[in-house]
């Protein structure tokens, strides 16, 4: 047998596919089966043809899955259908690897090789000819989202600000920024930083790497197993017993549970950051909860649509951001219902997937066409970049909503500005 | 009355017979095989499923573990298609007994059985699931054999050389003319009409049910013992080898991978008629305790399926009480001319699938010793249609077709990736054929819903197709869930539990399934 096919997780995984009754739930809630034939299905790629698996891949088509996790989801009887389908996927691709996959999983170093020449970076992925070319060479779909690049990281940001004067009461968290987080979507982490330091908490951002997230839904559970087993040791340096908080959606999903229940990664380290960490609306509404959190909250008279990520419904919390955001008055959400954006991480980049990742995050994007929000508000980094692409909307981390409310926004801007007017 | 002639009448469509039919119609005699069920439908399509390597008889049965290998390895190439090449492992495990390890590798190397030790540790990077508690590992060339596909093979031979394959004939008497057996005379049960066949030699390879036939030629005395046997599935396969326990060979101590489920095997318990297999609960208990010895974690496991079958055992005065074990395994074979006075009439007892082949040949080597007429066996070396190829069947296989196919084809069978095409074909080729025929046949309904929801699909499409009624398709559904239903009860707990309620609303429920119109006539199949 292989080795692959030998790991803890996929050995749970494979039990669970005796609770399946047929039921065909999984298949009525799958995003991908119901806009595309090339995907047999997620009751039909899971627990029927785990049961046909030994050695050797054969039923390619289980690359389909988007790995958006509604199947594990909605299934009543606990089978790990989105588990087996990516532990299939990496068995079917340990002998084939693409150049594409393996380049798109390398998160950090596309930072770093973006940020220094931000500009040219994002003035060069918006040059049609070599989108061509870089579509009929590596695969990467011409028209696919592709991320913005900033001038400053967020390590830079935080390391050069001033030190914040400000009393820190509640004592130090640990801030995990993600690669997205401290390259591309710097802004969301600054404002994370922001709000905790306005709640009155100390944050520690540690030197980190990447959770591995990409390397695992492509295939690369080897890489994507050290990977997550070094970020933990970092988190952890930063001190024990400290709560962790982060503001990328799916890296958070990737330490509590994918690692363990995708790779079979079972590590003291893991379980105990995997305890620990927090995504920063759940952390918020835990606050809430406990009667801690500031609800003075500056009236916002806005509309947004709210779209919850599936990689953050997959963590079962609920929706955070709503309970949390339903806090500011004024503020009307939108909850879009649909399950998935198409993009599931770094599926809609691929060549032959971005027309099924565009349909299935169809419903989603006419959803927030008609309703015209003035922001739209998505937990996950990669989903942001698709539903900005196809509506051409500013799209946000909730985030954005409650540092806004908290007038951190309008302190940043005068900050910048001292002679803006107060209140925006 | 329909009357027919041939050379050879076979009764029994077990292994055994289909494979003396392949053989003698093989050496050109003109050959008729009856079966009062369907092919295989009795002890040969009702066992754990494993190819025996002869590992398991090294130590107390030397020649037959040397048979067994010989004739894997002849199946391997002629019957490629009925077997799949799982390999398997001897483990000795906490508590069992080391000196009999000891005594097996000298046997094994005594024989030239071939074999190698592993590292424990390596069984379990391969079999991650196997009891950790293991001490000692033997890799052997055991593997996994479908009986179904094992005797539909010998009768697609037996065919294609000429003979008459007749299922769902009863044999009602066989007539002796002057000391020689000389007509067998059978009845329809599908449609009551008797066929009468002339013949100048009877071979009776019925099994459990041997004394029965002998004794219609007016040969009393054959006293056959059938054994019966309990053994699970579970809903996939908890190992890609076949597990056995390094140990006196005992109850349960055998887990096979057979197809999509694995398999455990088995109990041996004197039964008083090989129509009337139970399966009580205590030796279902007994098979779940044997497993998790194998594999921690047996029980939470999904049991999906029980069976019991009925080894046929000559009843030696060696053995007594109720331990059928002690019975010799090798075959026994009556000569009714030295032992009743008739002549032109064998009976044949025993023996293992394995060495089906092996047994057709004797058989029919003596049949053509008493006729005066020899004529050589070429079983051996010719593959059964369907087996051309040589290559062994993998559980793979069908995920592999319907990848190729999966756009085009319907699928009726989700468990088991049966498509509507295979059954259609199927059907075609056996109108008369019932749902539980081509279930031997196709798997449909053999997986984790045990026909929950592929059985309604395949009586509609039965009734679409104009090969039945929608009274008869009803009638189809209704038998084939209450055979299933026979393996279903005595297992019934955790997820099996829950699919069976979740199929009783959908066919009681929902479609009413018991109250649907019954065909006028009473279908039979």
């Amino acid at each position: 047998m292989d080795d692959l096919l030998g790991l803890v997780g996929h050995a749970e995984a494979r039990a669970s596919l005796d609770h399946c009754l047929k039921c065909t739930i999984c298949e009525t809630q799958c995003p991908v089966a119901a806009v595309t034939p090339l995907f047999p299905g997620p009751k039909y790629v899971g627990p029927q043809a785990e049961r046909f698996r030994a050695d050797g891949s054969v039923d390619h088509s289980v690359d389909y899955c988007s790995g958006c996790g509604t199947c594990t989801l909605s299934c009543p009887q606990g089978v790990k259908i989105a588990e087996l389908n990516s532990q299939a996927r990496a068995a079917m691709k340990a002998d084939h690897m693409t150049v594409r996959d393996r380049i798109i999983t390398q998160t950090i170093a596309m930072g770093k090789l973006m940020t220094p020449v931000a500009p040219l970076a994002n003035a060069a992925l918006r040059v049609r000819p070599l989108r061509v070319a870089v579509e009929a060479t590596l695969g990467i779909h011409r028209d696919a989202p592709m991320p913005k690049a900033t001038s400053q990281t967020f390590m830079a940001w935080f390391r050069k600000r001033p030190v914040p004067s400000a009393p820190a009461p509640r004592g130090p968290v640990v801030f995990f920024h993600g690669c997205a987080g401290g390259y591309f979507e710097v802004e969301t982490s600054k404002m994370t930083v922001e709000v905790l330091e306005h709640l009155g908490y100390r944050v520690v951002v540690p030197e980190q790497g990447c959770c591995g997230l990409a390397q695992q839904s492509n295939g690369l559970f080897e890489q994507a197993t050290a990977a997550v087993l070094a970020l933990c040791d970092r988190l952890r340096s930063a001190g024990s017993d400290l709560p962790i908080i982060s503001s990328s959606g799916s890296c958070t999903g990737m330490l509590k549970h994918e690692a363990r229940e995708i790779m079979g990664v079972s590590s003291e380290a893991l379980r105990d950051v995997g305890l620990r960490i927090r995504d920063t609306m759940e952390f918020l509404r835990e606050l809430h909860e406990a009667n801690a959190l500031d609800t003075s909250f500056r009236r916002q008279d806005t509309t947004v649509v709210y779209h919850a990520p599936c990689q953050l419904k997959g963590q079962a919390m609920g929706l955070p951001a709503i309970d949390v955001l339903s806090l500011i008055p004024g503020v009307t959400i939108v909850e879009s219902e649909v399950a998935c954006c198409g993009m599931a991480g770094t599926y809609g980049l691929k060549k032959e997937k971005h027309a099924v990742a565009q349909a299935v995050g169809e419903p989603l994007f006419t959803l927030i066409r008609d309703a015209a929000p003035e922001l739209v508000l998505c937990d996950t980094e990669t989903c942001r970049w698709q539903i900005r692409e196809a509506t051409g909307l500013p799209v946000e981390h909730p985030i954005s909503l409650v540092h806004r409310a908290y007038g951190l926004s309008a302190t940043r801007a005068r900050r910048a500005d001292p002679g803006a007017p107060s209140g925006a | 009355m329909t009357r027919m002639s041939a050379d050879l009448v076979v009764i029994g469509g077990g292994v055994t017979g289909a494979g003396v039919a392949r053989d003698a119609a093989m050496r050109g005699f003109r050959t008729i095989l009856v079966e009062r069920a369907d092919i295989a439908q009795g002890t040969s399509g009702r066992f754990h499923g494993l190819l025996h390597s002869g590992a398991r008889y090294v130590v107390a049965d030397p020649r037959s573990a040397m048979e067994c290998a010989e004739e894997s390895a002849i199946l391997r190439r002629i019957q490629a298609e009925a077997i799949e090449d799982t390999g398997g492992y001897f483990v000795q495990f906490a508590g069992d007994d080391p000196d009999y390890a000891d005594r097996w590798v000298e046997s094994a190397r005594a024989i030239g059985l071939p074999f190698e030790e592993i590292d424990v540790a390596e069984l379990l990077r391969r079999e991650p699931r196997v009891n950790p508690s293991a001490q000692r590992a033997m890799h052997v060339a055991d593997g996994s054999v479908d009986g179904w596909r094992l005797a539909w093979g010998a009768v697609d031979s037996a065919k294609a050389y000429g003979a008459k394959v007749l299922s769902y004939l009863e044999v009602c008497g066989i007539e002796v003319t002057d000391g020689q057996a000389s007509a067998v005379r059978c009845r329809d049960r599908r449609t009551d009409a008797e066929v009468v066949i002339d013949t100048g030699f009877v071979i009776n390879a019925a099994g459990p049910w041997a004394g029965r036939i002998a004794a219609l030629a007016g040969c009393g005395e054959v006293e056959v013992v059938p054994g019966r046997g309990v053994m699970l599935a579970v809903g996939h396969r908890l190992v890609h080898s076949t597990v056995n326990r390094l140990a006196v060979p005992g109850d349960g101590d055998l887990i096979v991978p057979a197809h999509t489920v694995s398999i455990i095997g088995t109990t041996d318990v004197r039964a008083d008629d090989p129509d009337q297999l139970w399966i009580p609960r205590v030796e279902v208990q007994q098979m779940l305790d044997a497993g998790e010895r194998l594999v921690p974690g047996f029980r939470q496991a999904r049991i999906v399926h029980a069976w019991a079958g009925a080894r046929p055992l000559v009843k030696d005065a060696r053995a007594s009480g109720t331990d059928t074990r002690h019975l010799s395994r090798g075959m026994v074979i009556l000569d009714h001319a030295s032992r009743d006075g008739v002549r032109g009439l064998l009976t044949v007892i025993g023996g293992k699938l394995t060495t089906y082949r092996l047994m057709a040949k004797g058989l029919v080597d003596l049949m053509c010793e008493q006729l005066g007429d020899p004529r050589p066996c070429t079983t051996d070396t010719e593959p059964v249609p369907g087996s051309e190829s040589g290559h062994t069947h993998q559980v793979s296989q069908r995920l592999r077709d319907r990848e190729n196919d999966r756009l085009t084809e319907q699928l009726l069978c989700e468990c088991e990736l049966v498509t509507r095409r295979m059954f259609t074909d199927a059907l075609h080729e056996n109108p008369d054929a019932s749902l539980d025929d081509l279930r031997r046949q196709l798997r449909l309904g053999m997986g984790s819903c045990q026909g929950g929801f592929c059985s309604t699909r395949a009586a509609a499409v039965a009734c679409a197709e104009g090969e039945r009624s929608a009274a008869e398709a009803s009638d189809a559904l209704r038998l084939f869930l209450s055979n299933r239903w026979l393996g279903l009860w005595p297992i019934l707990q955790g997820d099996q539990l829950r699919q069976a309620v979740l199929d009783n609303w959908i066919i009681s429920g929902t479609l009413d399934a018991e109250h649907l119109p019954v065909a006028s006539s009473g279908s039979r199949r």
